[in-house]
């Protein structure tokens, strides 16, 4: 979805590397959403991602000069607002937490193994993306190492392909692949502990109930 | 893939697995064939793939509001291209 959206913008590098201020207002148009909600997903605050999305912009516009266009002008973005976003969380961790408890709570995280194997795929749609759904799904992504966290949202919230991921954070595609196996196995774990509870208080095979009643009437 | 015993195996792929890129079109089928016979393996698949989708439908509903928009157009100096 993102490489299609980016062929349709064809963006003239020299312009912007002049300083041409509408042609920077295209760009600007054109990427401010998605590097807003990368900001959002990473930090689960409105100010960090405005203040993500201002600063990814500023950056870009004076490192036109540096961008060699050797890779879309989205994946360059992306690596200017994750770089941003990361800083920003290990502020954030330096003020809240000692080193040593956050040593603690990525050592936590080792074991992948599913546990919970309630199956919640077939639960009323209703209940998949209700406000309190998605703060669920927030908060369970809060919970990922920022480097797994920033690899999910690029590939599976964002879309973007692995090799695109792997560019974005220069890193090798074999990285990508491991990070994003780990964040979706623990994603999938935790999701499984909202969603399987929802599970168990659905009526037990309510039709077919329904169906016993009126066949007795 | 035997059941059970190699479940645990079928974790260190099931993600390339699930996005279609395995290259190893024996192993693809290996593990196509053992998650017939094993229900715990289907379910972690079925509800991985659930996991991912609801995410990726989640951030349909993330737009940037207007009022961020036209600051960051302040911000940058760029006001006289934001429309009326």
């Amino acid at each position: 979805m993102n490489e299609a959206n980016d062929k349709k913008q064809d963006f003239s590098l020299p312009a912007l590397r002049s300083g041409d201020r509408a042609e920077f207002a295209r760009v600007v148009d054109a990427h401010s959403e998605k590097i807003y909600r990368l900001g959002l997903k990473m930090l689960h605050n409105e100010q960090d991602a405005e203040d993500i999305l201002q600063e990814t912009f500023i950056k870009a516009y004076h490192g036109f000069q540096d961008f060699k266009g050797k890779s879309r002008i989205s994946t360059w973005l992306y690596r200017i607002a994750a770089n941003e976003a990361l800083m920003l969380i290990r502020k954030r961790k330096n003020d809240k937490q000692t080193s040593l408890e956050a040593a603690r709570v990525t050592a936590e995280g080792e074991d992948y193994t599913p546990l919970n194997l309630v199956d919640w795929c077939c639960l009323p749609e209703e209940e998949y993306l209700s406000a309190e759904a998605i703060n669920y799904l927030d908060r369970a992504v809060d919970q990922l190492p920022e480097a797994m966290r920033v690899t999910f949202i690029l590939r599976d919230i964002e879309g973007l392909s692995t090799r695109e991921t792997a560019q974005v954070l220069e890193i090798s595609e074999s990285a990508v692949k491991t990070r994003l196996s780990r964040a979706r196995l623990r994603l999938r774990e935790l999701l499984s502990g909202y969603y399987g509870q929802k599970v168990d208080t659905l009526p037990v095979d309510f039709n077919r109930q329904g169906q016993e009643n009126l066949d007795r009437t | 893939m035997k059941p059970k015993e190699n479940c645990r195996q079928l974790l260190s792929y099931l993600s390339e697995f699930i996005d279609d890129e395995l290259e190893d079109q024996q192993l693809c089928q290996e593990i196509e064939a053992h998650l017939d016979q094993c229900k715990n393996c289907q379910v972690v698949v079925d509800t991985m793939k659930k996991t991912i989708t609801l995410y990726n439908q989640s951030a349909d509903q993330i737009g940037l509001p207007s009022p961020v928009r036209r600051r960051l157009f302040q911000r940058l100096d760029l006001e006289e291209y934001l429309p009326d």
